[in-house]
């Protein structure tokens, strides 16, 4: 068993004498300049971040409530939110399955190319998510490697649903096996190999045991995975053709409205958008708080 | 059952972990891999368990070699050293995972398994808390949990890693006694891992001693404690005196000693090394018997009293350990002038000093300077 460790600094090491120094002595600045620090950092967080959101909901709202629900009962508007729940529900499920299979191996197995395998992970993290819709366009579009069987075959994937579905497992993919594998490292293999020993097969190892002690950081990890898998528009963009009522995403569907200067409506998707965003971010700390010991220490995103 | 171990090697990317292990654990016996860490006891236990597979080699359950065999197969009850419960489960869920997850032709019913697990807590003294979760237990009562699991599968063989090892010295030796007699009472053939040698020596019928991966000696706990095999088994069990000596026929002179003193050991004749554990080493009263030394400290250690000394010719620590209560105890003061002696010894050939560099992290073993000899 790997306890956690806590590198929080609330039970400092004891030294063998008082320090002389009074408590707060860490913080030696002047008043002024402490406030005019934390001053500029408040305003930088209001103007970058709490700004755009409240601007996002005003301009939606701008128009009266009766515009914001009719924008959002466009037939366009109404397909492209099918379209993303639709994307999402396949490629979440997925980028579940591959994250915790891609973190179960490497976090508990030793192999040849482990190294590799880390960091192709990271692959989608590293590439713009423009080449990433553009590698698809490649293999699969009219003159890519696999157009023409494509073509034979009847079977579109570029400018149709295969493809957004596609470019949005590539882009997520990173999300659930970045959350689990430092856990599962950390966390070791004791566990499963007692379950093991006490004559439990491996997937009985993995439903009983291995899952329980992953479960909220994969939670967490799903979390993400489905934010971006909502929000992704580069890679998206590239491989969806922008076809209206067809092809279009929420984000996609956004910036057509916007290039049309239709306002109203864009910020009315938009601000489903963000707030999904602000549930996911709620739900995300709510797990932070509860379960803190059971996410991994290290998120990046 | 017994367990046979044949020629096993084991590396691990090239480091030798096992080297040519030979062993036979008889039924019903409770045996103790003893040695340093690094010896490679941790790695044996898991090859026994079948969580990690020999090189080449064969282990023999009751005859039959199961060196190719996965955990799974092998029915052994392997007890981690740090307990490894599951921590989402209650304890009797815990001990009762072996029976739940058997296939289901194989599976006793659910009142059966409950009582079952029910009669281990029992047998382990957690009778009472049975529906608790594993943070709400003590370390001894986590052993004592991970104990019970491991025996709910009947288990060919008990198997357990540093058992008492994360727990504090009192809760340790309430363990020890009643793993022994636990012991007695079910008779699991049983083989711990353990780097005290204080542990194996009280708890085992056998000890095995372990070196650099190397099986050094077998032997009950008198044996190997009062015929080490090799300098390593001595310098292990107990923190030696070194000195130099002539050994002639069956007479040994220690180096700045006027007599030679009788033994049994057989050495072609010429320079030896003895060792001496500290309570072997005496103070003589006499004006030309024993080697010269002036005492640097006295220390009150519990129940003994540390005499540590320097040999006046050759300038060499040296340890003597007196009973507390004995009368001469407080008769000694630094920088008083002293003569010591053996009282028994074990005499090996000169340079077969065992390697110090794997002892240094081993607690238990006093400060490389008064072990060390040039």
């Amino acid at each position: 068993m790997t306890e956690r460790i806590d590198h929080s600094l609330l039970d400092p090491p004891k030294l063998p004498f008082e320090p002389l120094i009074e408590r707060n002595a860490v913080i030696t600045e002047q008043p002024w300049v402490r406030w005019l620090l934390t001053g500029s950092a408040l305003l930088f967080l209001a103007g970058f971040l709490f700004l755009p959101l409240i601007a996002v909901f005003t301009e939606a709202l701008r128009q009266g409530v009766g515009t914001y629900f009719e924008s959002l009962r466009d037939p366009d508007a109404l397909a492209a939110i099918r379209l993303t729940l639709l994307t999402a529900a396949i490629a979440v499920p997925l980028n579940l399955v591959f994250g915790v299979a891609a973190a179960w191996a490497i976090a508990k197995f030793e192999f040849r190319g482990k190294a590799l395998l880390t960091t192709l992970i990271d692959l989608p993290f590293a590439v713009s998510p423009v080449v990433s819709g553009l590698i698809y366009v490649l293999i699969f579009g009219a003159q890519g490697w696999a157009g023409p069987w494509l073509a034979e075959h009847d079977l579109q994937v570029i400018f149709a649903v295969p493809g957004i579905v596609l470019a949005t497992v590539f882009v997520t993919f990173p999300f659930v096996a970045r959350e689990l594998i430092p856990l599962m490292q950390a966390q070791g293999t004791e566990h499963e190999e007692a379950a093991l020993s006490l004559g439990a097969t491996g997937f009985q190892a993995f439903w009983h045991v291995t899952l329980p002690n992953i479960k909220w950081a994969l939670l967490y990890g799903v979390l993400l995975c489905n934010a971006r898998a909502m929000g992704e528009f580069g890679a998206v963009s590239v491989v969806s053709g922008h076809i209206r009522g067809e092809t279009n995403t929420m984000p996609l569907h956004v910036e057509i409205l916007y290039n049309e200067y239709n306002f109203a409506a864009a910020f009315a998707v938009a601000s489903l958008l963000a707030g999904l965003a602000l549930v996911t971010l709620a739900l995300k700390a709510f797990l932070e708080h509860r379960h803190a010991g059971a996410l991994s220490a290290s998120h990046r995103h | 059952m017994d367990l046979q171990i044949r020629n096993v090697h084991k590396s691990f990317s090239g480091f030798p972990a096992l080297v040519d292990v030979n062993l036979e654990i008889r039924s019903g016996e409770l045996v103790a891999l003893l040695g340093p860490s690094g010896s490679g006891k941790t790695t044996l236990l898991r090859v026994l368990a079948g969580l990690e597979f020999p090189d080449y080699g064969q282990i023999l359950f009751g005859g039959e070699n199961l060196a190719g065999k996965p955990v799974r197969e092998r029915k052994v009850g392997f007890v981690f050293q740090h307990y490894a419960l599951f921590k989402h489960m209650t304890v009797l869920e815990n001990v009762a995972f072996g029976l739940t997850v058997r296939a289901r032709r194989e599976r006793p019913s659910r009142d059966d398994i409950r009582r079952r697990a029910g009669e281990l807590l029992d047998l382990v003294q957690l009778g009472g808390l049975a529906s608790r979760f594993p943070h709400q237990l003590s370390g001894g009562q986590k052993q004592r949990v991970a104990l019970a699991r491991a025996l709910a599968i009947d288990p060919s063989v008990l198997l357990l890693d540093e058992p008492f090892g994360a727990l504090d010295a009192k809760v340790r030796k309430d363990l020890r006694r009643w793993l022994r007699e636990l012991h007695l009472k079910t008779g699991y053939t049983t083989v711990f891992v353990t780097h005290d040698q204080e542990e194996a020596l009280e708890l085992a019928d056998r000890v095995v001693i372990m070196n650099r991966g190397r099986v050094e000696q077998v032997g009950t706990t008198d044996e190997v404690y009062d015929h080490p095999a090799t300098p390593f088994v001595f310098d292990f069990l107990g923190t030696p005196n070194v000195f130099a000596a002539r050994i002639d026929g069956r007479k040994v002179t220690l180096d700045g000693d006027s007599q030679p003193i009788e033994t049994h050991s057989i050495h072609p004749s010429g320079p030896v090394d003895v060792y001496v554990r500290p309570a072997d080493l005496q103070i003589v009263v006499s004006e030309r018997l024993g080697i010269p030394a002036t005492i640097v400290d006295v220390q009150r250690a519990g129940a003994v009293i540390r005499i540590v000394a320097r040999i006046d010719t050759s300038g060499e620590p040296i340890e003597i350990e007196l009973p507390h209560a004995s009368a001469e105890a407080d008769r000694y003061a630094p920088r008083q002038r002293i003569r010591v002696r053996p009282r028994s010894f074990s005499v090996f050939p000169r340079g077969g000093a065992p390697r110090r560099s794997a002892l240094e992290d081993v607690p238990g073993h006093a400060s490389a300077d008064v072990r060390s000899r040039a």
